[in-house]
């Protein structure tokens, strides 16, 4: 299936692996704190309208 | 449509509710996109393309270093764009993308770093180098990192985005370094630019210049790069957006007692 790197695999596996990481940290994160921020101001937004 | 009435369109983004209107009806299409274009371009890049005749299976580190890289400087030269809309129309919408885009900026100029050193190693026998290149780069991400510390640090968000864009304008310096150090300093280990050099596209010069074997993935994992990029740059404005209404709320509902 992984085509055959030769000496450089470590290289190139390390490289994909931290990146692909990072990437997928980042995304996570921001839809984590996109969700939580959403619903807090959701339900702030709902008691104030309830008490005028 | 005249240019006035089209740059006046424009100007309605400003508008916080606006903006998120229509950010959550492009986003769909940008978070699928960039999904494809990265998935389409990693696995073409990494399964599809021969190793180099020099650099053997290192090369396959292009389809990450490379848009990373582009994405680290672009990302600030985005961030000082909407700065000075902030510092000349004063739009909060404009400070507040400047704001969501920096840690994205962190984390595209890690992986040109990191994947920089992974790859020098084997091919310059040295993880680091004092470099011009490799220099600007360590020091825009530095003031990435400080960016993010003064908006953090700051407790009034109008001081913040203020000096947070005067901060941006200073290190447009190293952005912009960063990209054409190599050209100012004839010297250094990283090489020229290979990839996005149009005298080469055109043949005004006969410069080594990547190959289309490698180009036509990169093309895709870049397209990729800068999809994602617009799609995360849209999601955290409407998220500093919503954070800055709930900040709102809260001192109305306290000043109501």
């Amino acid at each position: 299936m992984i085509p055959d790197l030769g000496k450089y695999a470590d290289a190139v596996l390390w490289s994909y692996a931290a990146s692909l990481g990072l990437l997928i940290a980042l995304v996570a994160l921001s839809v984590m704190r996109g969700r939580k921020v959403r619903a807090e101001m959701e339900k702030l937004e709902h008691r104030m309208s309830r008490n005028g | 449509m005249s240019f006035a009435a089209k740059a006046n369109t424009l100007w309605e983004y400003a508008n916080p509710r606006k903006f998120l209107a229509t950010s959550e009806r492009v986003l769909p299409f940008f978070w699928m996109t960039s999904f494809v274009c990265l998935v389409v371009g990693l696995i073409w890049g990494f399964f599809f393309t021969p190793d180099d005749y020099k650099q053997g299976s290192t090369v396959k580190i292009i389809y990450l270093h490379v848009p990373a890289a582009l994405m680290a400087i672009n990302c600030w030269l985005m961030m000082l764009a909407t700065s000075l809309v902030w510092l000349v129309r004063r739009h909060h919408v404009s400070a507040l993308a400047a704001r969501a885009a920096a840690p994205i900026g962190i984390v595209m100029t890690l992986i040109a770093l990191v994947t920089g050193a992974i790859w020098g190693q084997p091919m310059w026998g040295t993880w680091w180098a004092w470099d011009p290149r490799l220099t600007a780069f360590l020091i825009l991400f530095l003031f990435y990192l400080g960016y993010v510390a003064l908006w953090e640090a700051i407790e009034d968000s109008d001081t913040a985005a203020d000096l947070t864009s005067v901060l941006c304008l200073v290190g447009s310096v190293f952005a912009l370094l960063s990209r054409y150090a190599v050209n100012f300093w004839n010297q250094g280990l990283h090489q020229g630019a290979s990839v996005m050099r149009a005298a080469a596209v055109t043949g005004a010069d006969t410069e080594e210049k990547v190959s289309n074997i490698y180009f036509y993935p990169l093309l895709v994992c870049i397209i990729g790069f800068v999809l994602l990029f617009i799609a995360l740059v849209l999601y955290r404005t409407g998220t500093e957006i919503r954070a800055r209404r709930i900040k709102a709320l809260l001192a109305r509902e306290r000043l109501k007692g």
